[in-house]
């Protein structure tokens, strides 16, 4: 054997070696579910997705990996969860799924965190097959989109349905006496204040309801009195925002300070985070908002106490528990198929009822029509009032001034 | 009435937020683009201090505003600095220093989201108070008080004392002020450092009436910059009348015509003060 050829050998020798190395590299892997999350740690959206999102999505991954992993054909596998900040923007959230999907090569990711973001990435979730559980999404084209997306799911109800439990709430009041039917709305100037305004326009008119007062303000304005002195100068039996959190701060406070205090008070987005109450105590007792639970169930409380437990952090009173229901729903369907095909679980999930924290759920042409619309401070807990078919609901109480 | 005393409040709050940019603009020649960024810190030192120790943002302000000058004059000094000396023209400082700060708020960003991610709330001083028939809430006006305090301290100290005449030499001619005997980087450095202060007090006071979260601060900025571009680079008067207008413009709007015109009223003020008197209300024309 001459010296080039004894070279040759080797070398052939050493790639084997550094092949059949790579591949007990990949062996090993692959003895994890790579689960992929996009969402804002940064950005206008953050300080939402902190409280809703993000601990959900660790508590889940917390829980599985605890109890030994995902049960799939080939033995159990714990959950490595890659996590990005899409820093609330469209761009940065597009490109952080093709990194997943591409270089992370994860398995499943988590649906976005926001109406606008769900519905402009659904494309590249689409592209690659990932089923898109949606959670904080609300939006009138649920059919057209999941029509469009065969992966794409949605679980928080549609715009109209929305603003029809804050009817019904109100309806409610006024055919018992309790209320008249002049409301002042008033909205945050951007794609969700704006598109629930128009909707309920026409829905509380129909209704036989008195717009009093109907204006919106940009998202970001640092005083708010002159819109609270507005709504109170019109007199009207309730208040609707369809406000984002810092206006629902805001709104609420100049409430207190210039002592508007209608039967019913509404306001949308963030009612419902535990802050809320931390921050206005007992006066906040018996304002309404979006979004509700009903806390009473063992499985609500289980999840509800482990939140805190693992996470350090309440758990929002509406969509912290959908986004919880949402994970169930992947890690059963994941488990039911009993492998990391991407197809066989998006059709899993299309076909069967999954047990979770808010009872049975299953989709009907991919939308689940199981949720809560409108919640109620009611002595320290925000409970559900109003919802489309989830049981539970406690009755809506008049407000009583700021005490 | 109503409009008047509002939107008074509302110019307080407008003037906390540019009186610092002002002076490290204008003086100290940094286009600081974290300015926002401090503001924010300020008011999560004052919502950190609110919910653990239960301590009034008013005691955090006087506590910060030190701490807030001596890490305002380090960062002058260690980051800053380097970019004033090679600078060759005022506008490669300028290019220069908002890279620089650009950078440094995305630093402040991510400190803060570590800290913590979720809104700032808590609620301080949230009552009503009554002038002249017109319920005010009371943390904004505390909020006003220390702003005209501030201002006017500010307005005296710059006119009526030595170092405060060199503060105003620098800010007209960097190289004249040299000739004269001035020390420009100490009085840059310490007017950069003077700024952070106040943006940092007018966080700690604006958290107690309005919600924030660690990535607001560029909200801040933008209005800062608008204010002190209007009101003239340089002139801390300018910057308090400017942000006054925009209070009682703004106020206005929201009242007699709509709330949803607020900003583009703002803008349009902004655009009619740059096409009318670019240098701003009381800036100087550039010779």
């Amino acid at each position: 054997m001459n010296r080039r050829k004894m070279l040759s050998r080797l070398s052939t020798a050493l790639a084997t070696v550094g092949t059949a190395s790579l591949l007990t590299f990949s062996a090993l892997a692959s003895d994890t579910v790579k689960i992929g999350a996009v969402a804002p740690k940064t950005g206008p959206l953050a300080g939402g997705a902190t409280v809703t999102q993000w601990p959900t999505v660790d508590l889940w991954v917390a829980q599985v990996n605890e109890r030994g992993g995902l049960k799939l054909k080939d033995g159990q596998k714990k959950i490595e969860l890659i996590a990005y900040d899409d820093k609330t923007n469209p761009g940065e959230h597009i490109k952080a799924v093709q990194r997943l999907a591409t270089q992370d090569e994860v398995d499943f990711i988590v649906a976005p965190y926001g109406t606008g973001f769900n519905i402009a990435a659904a494309p590249i979730y689409a592209k690659y097959g990932y089923p898109q559980i949606a959670v904080s999404a609300i939006t009138d084209k649920i059919g057209e989109l999941t029509e469009r997306y065969p992966s794409l799911f949605f679980t928080l109800g549609s715009t109209t349905a929305f603003v029809e439990g804050v009817r019904d709430v109100l309806t409610g009041l006024r055919d018992k006496g309790e209320i008249g039917n002049k409301i002042a709305m008033v909205n945050v100037a951007d794609a969700f204040g704006i598109e629930l305004a128009e909707v309920a326009r026409p829905i509380f008119k129909e209704a036989g309801f008195e717009l009093v007062y109907d204006k919106s303000y940009p998202l970001g304005t640092p005083d708010l009195s002159p819109i609270v002195k507005g709504a109170k100068a019109s007199n009207p039996d309730a208040f609707v925002a369809w406000s984002y959190p810092p206006d629902t701060f805001g709104l609420t406070e100049q409430s207190i300070i210039e002592d508007f205090s209608p039967k019913a008070f509404y306001t949308a987005v963030a009612t419902c985070f535990p802050a809320y109450a931390g921050k206005f105590g007992s006066k906040i007792n018996n304002n309404l908002g979006a979004g509700g639970v009903n806390p009473d169930t063992p499985k609500m409380k289980a999840y509800r106490d482990a939140h805190k437990e693992v996470t350090g952090k309440d758990a929002d009173y509406w969509a912290s528990a959908n986004t919880y229901v949402s994970l169930q729903i992947l890690e059963q369907a994941i488990e039911g198929v009993g492998e990391l095909d991407r197809e066989k679980v998006t059709a899993y999930i299309k076909a069967n009822t999954f047990d979770t924290i808010m009872g049975d759920i299953s989709f009907d042409n991919q939308n689940s029509n199981k949720f809560w619309t409108v919640g109620q401070w009611q002595d320290g807990v925000f409970r559900g009032v109003a919802s489309v078919n989830v049981e539970g609901a406690v009755p809506v109480r008049l407000k009583d001034g700021w005490k | 009435m109503d409009i008047l005393i509002s939107g008074l409040l509302l110019g307080g709050t407008y003037a906390l937020i540019a009186m610092g940019l002002n002076l490290q603009y204008g003086v100290a020649r940094i286009m600081n683009l974290a300015n926002g960024e401090m503001l924010v810190l300020g008011a999560l030192a004052a919502f950190w201090m609110y919910s653990v120790a239960e301590l009034s943002p008013l005691v955090t302000m006087i506590v910060i505003a030190p701490v807030a000058f001596a890490g305002n004059w380090l960062i002058y000094q260690l980051l800053l600095r380097p970019l004033v000396k090679r600078a060759k023209t005022s506008g490669q400082l300028e290019v220069d220093s908002i890279l620089a700060t650009f950078g440094m708020s995305f630093a402040l960003v991510g400190i803060m989201v570590a800290i913590h991610g979720e809104y700032f709330t808590y609620s301080f001083l949230a009552s009503p108070f009554d002038i002249l028939g017109t319920t005010v809430a009371l943390n904004r006006l505390v909020a006003f008080l220390v702003a005209a305090v501030i201002g006017v301290g500010l307005v005296l100290w710059l006119n009526y004392t030595r170092p405060g005449t060199a503060v105003r030499a620098v800010s007209v001619n960097t190289e004249a002020a040299k000739l004269v005997g001035i020390n420009v980087p100490r009085v840059s450095a310490i007017a950069f450092a003077l700024g952070g202060a106040v943006t940092v007090v007018g966080g700690t006071l604006i958290s107690t009436f309005i919600t924030l979260d660690a990535s607001i601060g560029v909200i801040f900025t933008m209005k800062a910059l608008i204010i002190v571009i209007m009101g003239g680079v340089g002139d801390i008067r300018g910057s308090i009348i400017a942000a006054i207008l925009l209070g009682l413009v703004e106020t206005a709007v929201a009242t007699l015509i709509d709330p949803g015109l607020t900003l583009v009223a703002a803008y349009v003020i902004f655009l009619g003060i740059l096409l009318f008197r670019p240098q701003g209300l009381f800036g100087k024309r550039a010779s």
